[in-house]
């Protein structure tokens, strides 16, 4: 195993450990304000200090864990459970005109940039972490269907796929049985990627007030919060980025050492 | 070459055509209807009969698309509920302040990955290469707007090099230019991140490839081999990213506009979705989507430019 495998699989763990542990203990209550200790640098009893609230900045921390990974886990199982099927379908009717359908949609949704679908999802129907959910997964969609589509392709030419034609085997059991197979290494790789943009994506949603909403920790929404206090405490808006940073590196470094270890020659998408 | 043009300028306006009704809809999906919508439940019933009048919403569904559509196409974009202005005024008021910032960071984009991910490809595996590949990854992990948050830390407060926001307007190019500095190297810093590893991988495929080797055999040395050769082979997937950033970069834009409080379209969308006005929002939506979809009609051309091959396919 590489190194980045390792140190990404450290730093993934870390993070969703914290998750898990937000489910049943932090060290604080988040819900109740401590104004008279508010903006504490951190020391023995606020680890990484307060806000201007005077909540705990690593309960927060941890309650945030949940709400990003959360987020994000769904919205790339949007992606996947959508595109991938999708992908398979384009690929077995290869050249034919829902081939070609499902593609230019693919490309149509692609030309919406991910904020601009979130924000006029969020215009209409308001702004809240599902929505945001659903605006990053639809997002996903044409990312896994288009790589889904790629690595068919060239699968449905080769010689296996023939002899199970052969045995009289339908296009469906045909991309479930042996396309579906050869792809889920890419499909891995591919999921830790949009995993780690996910993460950024609700960050970024919370932070202009488009993803979760108070009383719900977000690492987004802490940064908006810390962005006029920046100046007299910045570790108000230094720690929920570190968290940010840390968590999206250590994701991607997973997906760079997933697809070194699991096949070399995988090419992912990141834009 | 014209098949292409043609095939391509088909899929420009068919592309933009079923945009606009998906932008139409999503308005008009609204429960109740956008009136009622953008007045609240308050509303007295006749300023509510007015609004529905002044947008339409007596006529048709149909009609009242091919009325937005061809209003569009003449640039007239409708009257802002809550500016009480042609939306037209808004957006070219504020279009001077995001298209510059996004210029300004993919050109930024550009320089500093264009020369990292050669030098990082040229030395593979050097300590040059292994440190600019481990910024990158930093690069990619970092939210532009909490870089932005940072700069503005370290420049602005500390430094006092930088204002801290806002915008001065263009009668002074020199002062406009410093002011969107800030926001448009958070806005290029994680871009230029994935172009360097995106011309880095680019660029060592092409470095394997038989024709490096020939031209090597014929006496090139390994520098001319690698800028007469492989640099502009390796352009062709560098262009397509590059094209794809654009849309970022305007979309980017709308949150770092947030951070510098810059009177862009950004903030336009914000303010014009806190006061429900949605005559702006579907305008301005709509504008991003051409853009994006035109930069992205204008990459294919720029590939038939570069790469006579893709002409003959369609």
């Amino acid at each position: 195993m590489s190194r980045s495998l390792i140190i990404g699989l450290y730093l993934t763990a870390f993070f969703i450990t914290l998750a898990a542990v937000s489910l049943v203990w932090t060290p604080y209550d988040i819900q109740s304000l401590d104004i008279p200790n508010k903006l504490h640098r951190p020391d023995g009893t606020h680890l990484l200090g307060t806000d201007h609230f005077g909540r705990d900045i690593l309960s927060m921390i941890m309650m945030g864990a949940r709400t990003s990974i959360a987020v994000a886990v769904v919205a790339v199982g949007i992606g996947m459970a959508l595109g991938v099927p999708l992908g398979l379908l384009a690929a077995a009717r290869r050249g034919s005109l829902l081939d070609e359908i499902i593609m230019r949609g693919n490309d149509l949704v692609f030309a919406f940039p991910s904020l601009v679908i979130a924000i006029l999802i969020t215009a209409v129907f308001g702004a809240s972490a599902v929505n945001a959910i659903i605006a990053i997964g639809i997002f996903n969609v044409p990312v896994f269907a288009r790589l889904t589509r790629g690595a068919a392709l060239p699968l449905w030419e080769r010689d296996f796929i023939l002899a199970a034609r052969v045995c009289g085997k339908s296009a469906f059991r045909i991309s479930c049985e042996h396309i579906l197979p050869n792809i889920t290494n890419l499909m891995i790789v591919q999921g830790t990627i949009q995993f780690s943009l996910g993460i950024l994506a609700e960050a970024a949603l919370s932070y202009i007030g488009l993803g979760a909403q108070p009383p719900t920790a977000s690492w987004g929404r802490m940064l908006a919060d810390a962005q006029t206090l920046v100046s007299i405490a910045p570790h108000t808006a230094l720690i929920p980025g570190f968290a940010i940073v840390l968590t999206v590196l250590g994701l991607n470094l997973l997906g760079d050492g997933l697809r070194d270890w699991l096949d070399p020659r995988i090419r992912v998408v990141r834009t | 070459m014209i098949r292409y043009v043609t095939s391509r300028l088909a899929s420009l306006i068919i592309s933009l055509l079923v945009a606009s009704i998906v932008i139409f809809a999503v308005i008009e999906v609204i429960p109740g209807d956008p009136a009622s919508f953008m007045l609240g439940v308050n509303a007295r019933p006749d300023t509510l009969a007015a609004l529905r009048s002044e947008m339409g919403l007596d006529q048709p569904l149909i009609q009242r698309y091919f009325a937005w559509v061809t209003g569009l196409l003449q640039g007239d974009f409708g009257n802002s509920w809550t500016y009480k202005t042609p939306v037209a005024d808004l957006i070219n008021d504020r279009i001077w302040v995001s298209l510059p910032l996004a210029v300004y960071a993919l050109v930024l984009s550009t320089l500093i990955a264009f020369p990292a991910g050669i030098y990082a490809a040229s030395r593979r595996g050097s300590a040059g290469d292994v440190t600019i590949m481990g910024a990158t990854q930093l690069g990619v992990a970092i939210p532009n707007f909490w870089f932005a948050m940072i700069l503005v830390l370290i420049f602005a407060i500390n430094l006092r090099w930088f204002s801290a926001g806002g915008f001065p307007g263009w009668d002074n190019p020199a002062l406009a230019l410093k002011s969107l500095t800030l926001p448009a190297i958070s806005l290029a810093l994680p871009q230029a991140a994935i172009l360097a590893r995106v011309m880095r991988s680019s660029l060592l495929d092409m470095l394997t490839e038989d024709f490096i080797r020939t031209a090597r055999a014929k006496g090139l040395s390994h520098r001319q081999a690698l800028w007469r050769h492989a640099v502009r082979n390796a352009l062709i997937p560098v262009l397509t990213i590059i094209g794809l950033q654009f849309s970022f970069l305007l979309a980017g834009g709308i949150i770092i506009e947030q951070v510098f409080f810059l009177p862009g379209l950004g903030r336009l969308i914000f303010q014009s979705i806190s006061a429900r006005d949605l005559i702006v929002v579907e305008s301005v939506v709509m504008l991003l989507v051409f853009t994006v979809i035109v930069v992205n009609f204008l990459v294919d051309m720029a590939y038939a430019i570069v790469d006579p091959r893709l002409r003959t396919k369609t």
